[in-house]
């Protein structure tokens, strides 16, 4: 999608185009309609970085409050000396967690998603049929809850692993039929045919001659998954146990913290700093945002990745 | 009829598919035959793994686990067909309305710029976790320090306790909000893209014609977006005895005064897996089997439907 196309009736003689526009009334209208979906997408996160930084009492008094009467870091400072066993900060090793986490699987994933969907995409191969149909029939049919779940955790014994994150969530048929199609229209056959002549095989023309000018699209798969996998609270909930809190990811522990912040320091650090007064809303609330902060100021720099990604794969996915 | 020989190509490519076939078969394809787990009375052999307790110590019943999701609680399981369904059938027909009508709206926008930021913004909420929204309501209905109930006790009028029955009738309307402010930015991203895949000829002769706005939308843009609406209405009519898990069970915080608002046979299975002290695994995965085949069903009859009405857009 060229920069040109998003520019509304760009080509168009420029008589039309003022015929075209919209009357400045109903352009006034629906300006103020986007602006105000805009603000109602953001403020909440604003909600919460503020609170995350309003003192405890000034909670105590006047609530949650766009304007706090009092401003303070304790909630992170607090965060900070929140430490395990080995004295090691809490929540710096759950975001270490989901950091790995997200590493891992988005490197397996794209793996699993782009070989295949380079496959799918060889019009010559003798079982394109039949993994088509197999690939696709899962988008319609599925095991369920219980049976997968079954399988993972009895089958397989995921259970307390992060494989039990990182497989299920790896793959999936949708990612793939966008690969599948990217390849299909912007990988041209002669690429492929060049490089058998050069002697090489099909796993070293997709390595070296497909994968570095698919980037774009590799680039968007990449950064679904990784937030799949950063935002992933369910598959911990199921499979890693209540009280191996050195495995939680940032997710899982924002779901303990609801009830009980404690649990994140040892008995040790709660009776040295009276536990009672531990602002443990406001560091539910930073911990919310530490979870955020880095998917806010990351994705908006993608953009362009996927929006050009998703046009592939609505058009002919 | 003599075989074709394999070409080293087919070899090749096989080989290089091989770890995404072995995990769509160990994690899609698996899991589907643990359904037969529905049809049994599931005992667990000591000492024995899974498959032994499975196929040799455990005897068929039949539909006899069924049964159970009707005979349990009454109004448990009203409430939890009529909150998945009855959600469902709303969000497919919003989920339509709302984007394509935005989508439309924010082509015809003369500020690019806000555009661009407004997509953007909305697409925010898309890439954030239930869990967090969760905490982001709370922000707003925590009865003590919520804002809304500081609003409300600011102008005089009492405090409400948002997470407790009293506040029942409100929440399948925040329940709707939250569901379209999370999945709206995609959506609209998904349709306004397909738009901007429209060919400008179109309009342009449209315009010769004397065509205004509302006219070009009518026949040009909605009929052009068809396909991918039709696509996206087929899905998620596989989908209607399933439901966003993370909207109903951690938005409402899992509040046992609001069950009735949020049961759907999600939460139903979710929650049977957990508070039982020892799972019925034949009862719960009946549930499951009940989605899935009720599921293809559903999408095998909007296709046909789809297919009568008009062949070209059918999925299948």
């Amino acid at each position: 999608m060229s920069a040109k196309k998003d520019d509304l009736h760009s080509e168009l003689p420029s008589g039309l185009r003022r015929f075209n526009a919209l009357r400045p009334g109903i352009n006034l209208l629906y300006s103020i309609i986007f602006i105000l979906l805009s603000v109602l997408c953001v403020v909440p996160v604003i909600f919460v970085i503020i609170i995350s930084f309003t003192s405890q009492s000034s909670i105590a008094r006047v609530g949650y409050s766009f304007v706090p009467a009092e401003w303070s870091a304790e909630a992170y400072r607090y965060i900070w000396h929140l430490r395990d066993f080995n004295g090691f900060p809490t929540v710096l090793r759950s975001m270490l967690n989901s950091l790995s986490i997200t590493i891992v699987g988005t490197l397996l994933g794209l793996m699993l998603i782009s070989s295949m969907g380079y496959v799918l995409s060889r019009p010559f191969f003798r079982l394109k049929k039949f993994y088509t149909v197999f690939v696709f029939i899962p988008m319609i049919f599925n095991g369920g809850l219980l049976a997968t779940y079954v399988v993972n955790a009895q089958l397989l014994h995921l259970k307390n692993s992060y494989f039990a994150i990182i497989l299920p969530l790896a793959c999936s048929t949708f990612y793939i039929m966008i690969m599948a199609t990217f390849f299909r229209i912007s990988i041209p056959e002669g690429i492929v045919e060049s490089g058998k002549i050069d002697g090489a095989g099909q796993l070293r023309i997709f390595l070296q001659l497909v994968l570095p000018i698919s980037l774009p699209s590799l680039a968007t798969i990449a950064l679904f998954l990784s937030f799949g996998y950063w935002n992933d609270w369910y598959q911990a909930s199921l499979y890693l146990e209540s009280h191996r809190h050195e495995l939680f990811p940032l997710q899982y522990v924002l779901i303990n913290i609801e009830k009980n912040i404690q649990f994140l320091a040892n008995s040790d650090m709660v009776a040295s700093t009276q536990s009672g007064e531990l602002p443990t809303e406001t560091m539910r609330m930073a911990i919310v945002v530490i979870t955020v902060v880095p998917i806010m100021f990351s994705y908006p720099f993608f953009q362009r990745y996927f929006v050009s990604g998703l046009t592939v794969g609505a058009i002919k996915g | 009829m003599k075989k074709h020989k394999w070409s080293k190509d087919d070899q090749q490519l096989i080989l290089l598919s091989l770890p995404t076939v072995i995990w769509f078969v160990l994690f899609c394809y698996l899991p589907m035959f643990g359904l037969i787990i529905a049809f049994k009375h599931y005992q667990v052999a000591p000492g024995k793994g899974f498959l032994y307790s499975l196929f040799f110590n455990s005897q068929w019943n039949g539909f006899e686990n069924f049964r159970f999701l009707f005979a349990n609680n009454r109004d448990i399981t009203i409430a939890m067909f009529r909150n998945t369904i009855g959600y469902n059938l709303l969000f497919i027909l919003l989920d339509i309305l709302v984007p394509v009508s935005l989508a439309v709206m924010m082509r015809n926008l003369r500020s690019r710029m806000l555009a661009k930021v407004a997509q953007t913004a909305m697409f925010l909420p898309h890439f954030l976790s239930w869990i967090v929204v969760g905490y982001f309501v709370f922000a707003f209905l925590s009865t003590d320090h919520g804002l809304i109930n500081r609003f409300l006790t600011a102008l005089g009028a009492a405090p409400v306790s948002w997470y407790q029955s009293e506040a029942a009738g409100y929440w399948p309307w925040f329940l709707i909000g939250l569901h379209l402010w999370k999945t709206i930015g995609y959506s609209m991203v998904i349709y306004l893209s397909s738009i901007n895949g429209i060919d400008t000829e179109m309009y342009e002769a449209a315009m010769i014609d004397g065509a205004g706005k509302w006219q070009q939308t009518r026949h040009i843009t909605l009929p052009m977006l068809k396909p991918v609406i039709v696509m996206m209405f087929i899905l998620a009519a596989g989908k209607i005895f399933n439901s966003d898990f993370g909207l109903f069970y951690r938005t409402t915080r899992n509040s046992s005064s609001l069950t009735s608002v949020y049961m759907t046979l999600d939460v139903y299975v979710y929650n049977s897996i957990f508070n039982n002290s020892r799972p019925v695994f034949g009862y719960i995965s009946a549930a499951g089997a009940l989605q899935s085949v009720l599921g293809l069903v559903m999408m095998l009859l909007a296709n046909g439907v789809v297919r009568k009405l008009d062949r070209d857009n059918a999925l299948f």
